[in-house]
């Protein structure tokens, strides 16, 4: 019984970090309709400069309890990367699918090799941080506290966003935007704001996703790269575009990985691609997503 | 000439103008010499890089058919590859048939039997479904082959050893293999492959391909069969890959599954975007252009995946004819201005 306890629990964990950044794939794809090959470096990006910050914040002299707070903060830092980012992503807008995801693939690759000069090629750990916080009893098996943490702190950014979406004035604009953007312009709206916002939300959450999984597991330049087809995985068993697909799919990926890492090690990722593959045969438009032409 | 600025002002050049241009295949035909000439006063290393890039060109080709030609853009063409690169290896390593021409045979093969389910339920989708359809194909190939380490040696990989050639033997080193012998062969290749394709995008099937890139929806109200034609591109363009990997894995000697990683995948679109996707001759150019300027860079500096990404970068925004059409714009501004 604890066992599968233990289970579900790490699977729920991977779930809330993936669903972070596959959050702002969505995000940005659901409003500029471009699908960023590059939400994988914000990612990385996210974990190498909390390890930074929560080293900088040591040597402060902090108490090592201030390690989440530290982290969210820096991936919220780090994430304003994404204000240039979205101006360079400006002149492909137009253009063919080919060249948007093109542009997002050199950027992967250029961000590569900047946090490859800048932290190094060997992977960075932070492991005295994980047990600033203990461990928690849960159903019968002791978890680490900040697994659970990380599992909270994801499902409040959820739901914060999805208020914000739904119910603020601005949530609407934004909507009103993807939804057709020369009627919204012609109502007034700054669309190239709207545009710059929404990509720098969406390069947070990839960010700060990274950020949180650090105590984790360890930050390397390879995670860019494997999380990316991981997100698209993801997105494409929820549906492109949708939030609650998103949620919906971070759970299946996260679950199936842990069941199978358990039952047939040979096919944790194996499995995954045999989701996607089933879903877009039977259900192209994803879980929760629209039905396109 | 009337309409110059066709090539240059499209987002995505479209062959239309180009394709049915002669100019395609006396290029082709002048980089075939240029190539056929140059192991008489070229370095032996500038060789060794040849036999990719004849390998690549060749796989771009199918690729191009594809993405230029059909309008669907697969990001998981890595997977015919690593189909011919497994088939070299299984039937050097694993059967000891050496016989490249039974190599290329069952590559074919391989290729063909993979792509006729994979490419029936990929076809059915365009656009970013496509592109992600076969992106996770292309990953559950690289799973396989990555974590069954007893079928394929997993990320170890499988050794690829030296075929024969017409059933012949040849002396000397493995260098001297590639840039003798196996050199003239893949060129032959690429030349036969590359003709046979010039035929292929000027036969009515390829002006049916081309006519469904630009409206499937009128072009099936004009009787084209567009599910089939999308699914016969797909399956030419997959041989046409397991060909090119089944070279590129006896260059290499190994065969393992970072060939068909999805960063892979998206080098070979990148190739195809460099060159110039609008034209016949654009995969030819695209995948030279690549293995020189990725040679260079990485014996400058160990930072190269940054100046090819900034390089994609500048293309996309800059130049998104790719290198073809930069060379028609000059080429329509030098007779404009004449």
């Amino acid at each position: 019984m604890s066992m599968y306890v233990d289970m579900i629990l790490g699977g729920v964990f991977h779930a809330a970090v993936v669903f972070l950044v596959a959050a702002g794939l969505q995000l940005v794809f659901g409003v500029q309709k471009i699908v960023n090959l590059a939400c994988g470096s914000f990612y990385a990006l996210g974990a190498y400069f909390g390890i930074t910050a929560v080293a900088g914040a040591a040597a402060m002299g902090l108490p090592s309890v201030v390690v989440l707070p530290v982290l969210l903060a820096a991936g919220l830092a780090i994430g304003l990367i994404g204000l240039p980012v979205e101006r360079l992503l400006r002149t492909v807008y137009r253009r063919d699918e080919s060249h948007q995801l093109l542009l997002t693939f050199g950027l992967l690759l250029v961000f590569q090799d900047v946090m490859r000069f800048l932290w190094g090629p060997t992977p960075l750990t932070l492991d005295n941080a994980y047990l600033a916080y203990g461990t928690a009893e849960f159903a019968g098996v002791r978890v680490p506290t900040y697994n659970l943490l990380v599992i909270a702190a994801s499902i409040a950014i959820a739901a914060g966003l999805g208020l914000f979406l739904q119910r603020t004035r601005t949530g609407r604009i934004i909507r009103a935007t993807a939804e057709n953007r020369e009627m919204s312009e012609g109502l007034g709206v700054n669309s190239n704001r709207v545009f710059a916002a929404v990509f720098t939300v969406g390069c947070m959450l990839g960010t700060v996703g990274g950020a949180l999984v650090v105590p984790a597991s360890a930050a390397s330049l390879e995670m860019s790269v494997e999380l990316v087809v991981e997100a698209f995985a993801v997105v494409v068993i929820g549906g492109l575009g949708s939030m609650r697909g998103a949620m919906a799919g971070a759970l299946i990926v996260g679950l199936i990985r842990a069941v199978a890492i358990m039952v047939l090690p040979e096919a944790e990722i194996l499995s995954i691609y045999v989701v996607v593959i089933a879903v877009l045969i039977l259900r192209p438009a994803g879980l929760f997503g629209k039905a396109m032409a | 000439m009337s309409a110059p600025h066709i090539v240059e002002s499209t987002a995505l050049a479209r062959p239309a103008a180009e394709a049915s241009r002669a100019s395609g295949l006396w290029a082709f035909l002048v980089i075939v010499a240029a190539m056929a000439a140059l192991p008489f006063f070229a370095s032996t290393y500038t060789l060794t890089l040849m036999v990719p890039f004849f390998a690549l060109a060749i796989a771009l080709l199918g690729f191009n058919l594809l993405f230029g030609y059909t309008g669907l853009l697969s990001f998981g063409h890595a997977m015919f590859l690593s189909i011919g690169a497994y088939s070299a290896a299984v039937m050097t390593s694993k059967l000891g048939i050496l016989s490249f021409e039974l190599i290329l045979l069952v590559s074919i093969a391989a290729s063909v039997i993979i792509a006729v389910p994979v490419g029936f339920l990929c076809v059915r989708y365009t656009r970013i479904f496509f592109g992600m359809l076969t992106l996770a194909f292309g990953m559950l190939f690289h799973s396989v082959l990555y974590k069954f380490y007893g079928i394929t040696g997993g990320d170890q990989g499988m050794r690829v050893l030296r075929p024969l050639l017409f059933g012949m033997e040849f002396e000397g080193g493995k260098t001297a293999f590639l840039t003798g012998p196996f050199y003239y062969y893949a060129l032959g290749l690429l030349t036969a492959l590359g003709l046979l394709m010039w035929r292929i995008v000027r036969s009515p099937f390829g002006l049916h391909l081309q006519a469904i890139r630009e409206n499937a929806q009128k072009a099936s109200y004009l009787g084209v069969e567009v599910t089939r034609m999308r699914l016969s591109a797909y399956v030419i363009s997959g041989v046409y890959g397991g060909i090119g990997g089944a070279i590129l894995a006896i260059t290499i000697g190994l065969a393992d599954p970072e060939i068909v990683y999805w960063t892979q995948s998206g080098n070979l679109v990148f190739m195809a975007v460099l060159g110039g996707s609008g034209a016949f001759i654009g995969p030819v150019v695209g995948s030279l252009a690549f293995v020189l300027l990725q040679d260079m860079v990485m014996s400058v500096t160990q930072y190269w995946r940054f100046v090819m990404g900034a390089v994609l970068i500048l293309l996309v925004v800059f130049f998104p004819g790719g290198l073809s059409g930069i060379a028609g714009g000059l080429f329509t501004r030098f007779k404009r201005g004449s």
